[in-house]
């Protein structure tokens, strides 16, 4: 049959790549896939600082507003210095509103057709969103050292040890990387970026704000009390709290980590389902 | 087998209403170049879109190197290279690192990667402008690197979707030369276009596309012969005038005059010999153009005489002839413009 004939031709021009279909190293080229699309991201983001710069600074900006200006009206509840309080609700809302760029950078990529350069790509269709969604997590590590180090200048003591810390700070990665599926599927959804940018805000906001982020929830209205503690960002925030002050962390942390779970389970095929039908 | 592209009634419908593909067939002898010729809207992209695996097609079905699109589309992108017109490149990436990065999604190992990279660079022109970001690349530069990114893995079958539109004149001559190097070299290549011009440069056989079909197809010879080689464009002073003129002129052409207002236009076989002779006719029944124009046919005048329409496109910012103004294309497409079918 000659069209094994040409085949095997054009294995042998192009230099013996090895064949995707190739079934067992079908995992290992999605992993290969997902890393060259976490480099180029990752690349992006250095060729803009001004990107990398602001999106530090207005974290920055919201401890200092809440430590300097709003904090002193505020009283933490058990009585502990409010930066204490103040710290596990800008870490969990910086990558919140950080988990946008992962909306704004797909959405630019869909419209600058890089998306459907991909899809005629023999790589792995999940590398696209996997590439682009560890690439906002590495940054947000980059995030949230910065905003360790800018909490300790103000004030910001660690309550329950260094381990618990850490684990805190991953439970808030863990819960940016859930965020950044659920804003893919936005970002694959917008006509273009601007769009998807105005798009993620109202969804954002009541969540981050109608939270124990920045206040105690008593001074709210029952219901939405009710809302502001059961929702996602509540409940991985008082999570966090707890790791880094303090307190019960058993039931609290396992809650987030279901939250987190959840969010990924229904987001990471909801965004590949996206991204099959719009790229 | 030695077809490299074959697409049998393809269809494909976008949201309910648009039918970009109505049945379209085609097909692409290993080692030449295709061209897909017609104006915006009549389906070209889609076509490349199906064939490239991007989009299912609703019916039909297409083969690259007998592999189907659809059931074996992953072998499919292992075989295939793209590049366009919406030049689909990371700007905020070096040139380098852009046809790296489509090396490595090809599944190229790291270091075969890197030399393609600056192979490719080199051969295009851009070694020097390799390790600076796309953001200060000019629009020839960029088309010319996205084609060399779709070559980093030695594709067999090139799809190139209007590759010089929008472009200046001396980019497009410099991306015809190269793109004439690839078929030197054996690739087989699909070519979608909306100039005649480059059509006839670049391909061995070209298939005419209108609202989702093929409506002829042909050798770039063959289609300019059915056409009449060479159009005469003449002015007269008034629209009586023209009338009769178009009268006069009747047995000139391969085909009838069309009138426009003042302006007709005929398709002529023997460029000179044919103007000598409309010139005389007219000069003996008294008529005095205001203008005499011989120019070279164009996909205006490919629609006119396959359709006896004029190209439904409105889309003047794509016509470099608007800018090169070369060989009195900018007649053609004023005729576009105002003209309605005669």
């Amino acid at each position: 049959m000659t069209t094994t004939a040409t085949t095997t031709e054009i294995t042998t021009v192009s230099e013996g790549a090895p064949s995707p279909t190739d079934g067992g190293t079908r995992i290992g080229w999605a992993v290969a896939d997902t890393l060259t699309v976490t480099w180029r991201n990752l690349i992006a983001y250095t060729r803009i600082p001004e990107f990398l710069f602001f999106s530090t600074v207005q974290p920055i900006m919201f401890v200092l507003l809440f430590r300097y200006v709003f904090g002193g009206a505020i009283h933490a509840p058990g009585g502990g210095p409010y930066v204490d309080y103040l710290m596990a609700g800008i870490f969990v809302q910086s990558v919140a509103f950080g988990s946008i760029s992962t909306a704004v950078g797909l959405a630019e990529d869909l419209q600058k057709g890089l998306l459907e350069r991909f899809r005629a790509l023999p790589m792995a269709r999940v590398a696209v969103l996997a590439g682009r969604t560890t690439a906002d997590l590495v940054r947000n590590v980059f995030v949230v050292g910065i905003i360790t180090g800018v909490g300790y200048a103000v004030g910001f003591r660690i309550g329950a040890g260094v381990p618990a810390f850490v684990l805190s700070l991953v439970l808030v990665l863990l819960f940016a990387y859930a965020m950044s599926w659920g804003f893919a599927v936005i970002g694959l959804s917008a006509p273009n970026s601007e769009t998807a940018q105005v798009m993620a805000f109202p969804v954002l906001f009541p969540l981050v704000f109608a939270s124990p982020a920045f206040v105690p929830v008593n001074s709210m209205p029952g219901w939405l009390q009710a809302f502001a503690v059961h929702q996602p960002v509540g409940v991985i925030i008082i999570a966090t709290r707890a790791l880094e002050n303090g307190g019960p962390t058993a039931g609290p942390v396992v809650q987030a980590l279901v939250w987190c779970a959840g969010l990924l389970v229904v987001f990471v095929p909801f965004a590949i389902r996206q991204y099959r039908r719009r790229a | 087998m030695t077809h490299a592209i074959e697409a049998e009634n393809l269809e494909k419908t976008f949201g309910g209403t648009v039918r970009a593909l109505d049945g379209v067939s085609f097909a692409v002898e290993e080692g030449t170049v295709f061209g897909l010729l017609g104006p915006n809207g009549a389906g070209k992209t889609t076509a490349v879109r199906v064939l490239t695996t991007i989009v299912r097609p609703d019916a039909g079905a297409a083969r690259v190197l007998g592999h189907d699109v659809v059931a074996e589309a992953g072998r499919v992108r292992s075989l295939i290279g793209l590049a366009g017109q919406y030049a689909a490149v990371d700007e905020n990436l070096t040139g380098r690192e852009n046809i790296f990065m489509v090396g490595r999604l090809n599944h190229l190992a790291r270091d075969v990667a890197t030399k393609r990279s600056g192979e490719l660079l080199e051969r295009f022109g851009l070694a020097d402008a390799g390790d600076r970001t796309l953001k200060t690349y000019s629009g020839g530069m960029r088309r010319r690197l996205d084609l060399a990114a779709a070559l980093v893995a030695r594709p067999a079958v090139l799809f190139l979707d209007e590759p010089t539109t929008g472009l200046d004149l001396r980019s497009r001559n410099d991306l015809w030369e190269m793109i004439e190097g690839l078929v030197d070299g054996g690739t087989t290549v699909l070519l979608t276009t909306q100039y005649l011009e480059e059509a006839d440069r670049l391909a061995h056989r070209v298939a005419v596309v209108d609202h989702g079909h093929v409506i002829a197809e042909g050798t770039p010879e063959r289609l300019k012969a059915d056409l009449g080689a060479t159009v005469l464009a003449v002015g007269l002073s008034d629209p009586s005038t023209a009338a009769r003129a178009a009268e006069i002129l009747d047995k000139v052409g391969t085909k009838s005059p069309s009138i426009d207002g003042v302006s007709i236009e005929l398709p002529v076989d023997d460029g000179p010999r044919s103007a000598m002779e409309a010139l005389r006719l007219l000069d003996t029944q008294g008529v005095i153009p205001t203008t005499f124009v011989l120019r070279e046919p164009s996909l205006d005048d490919v629609f006119l005489a396959l359709t006896g329409k004029r190209t439904e496109t409105d889309d003047e910012d794509a016509d470099p002839s608007a800018a090169d103004g070369s060989r009195g294309r900018k007649g053609a497409r004023a005729g576009a413009t105002t003209g309605g079918p005669r």
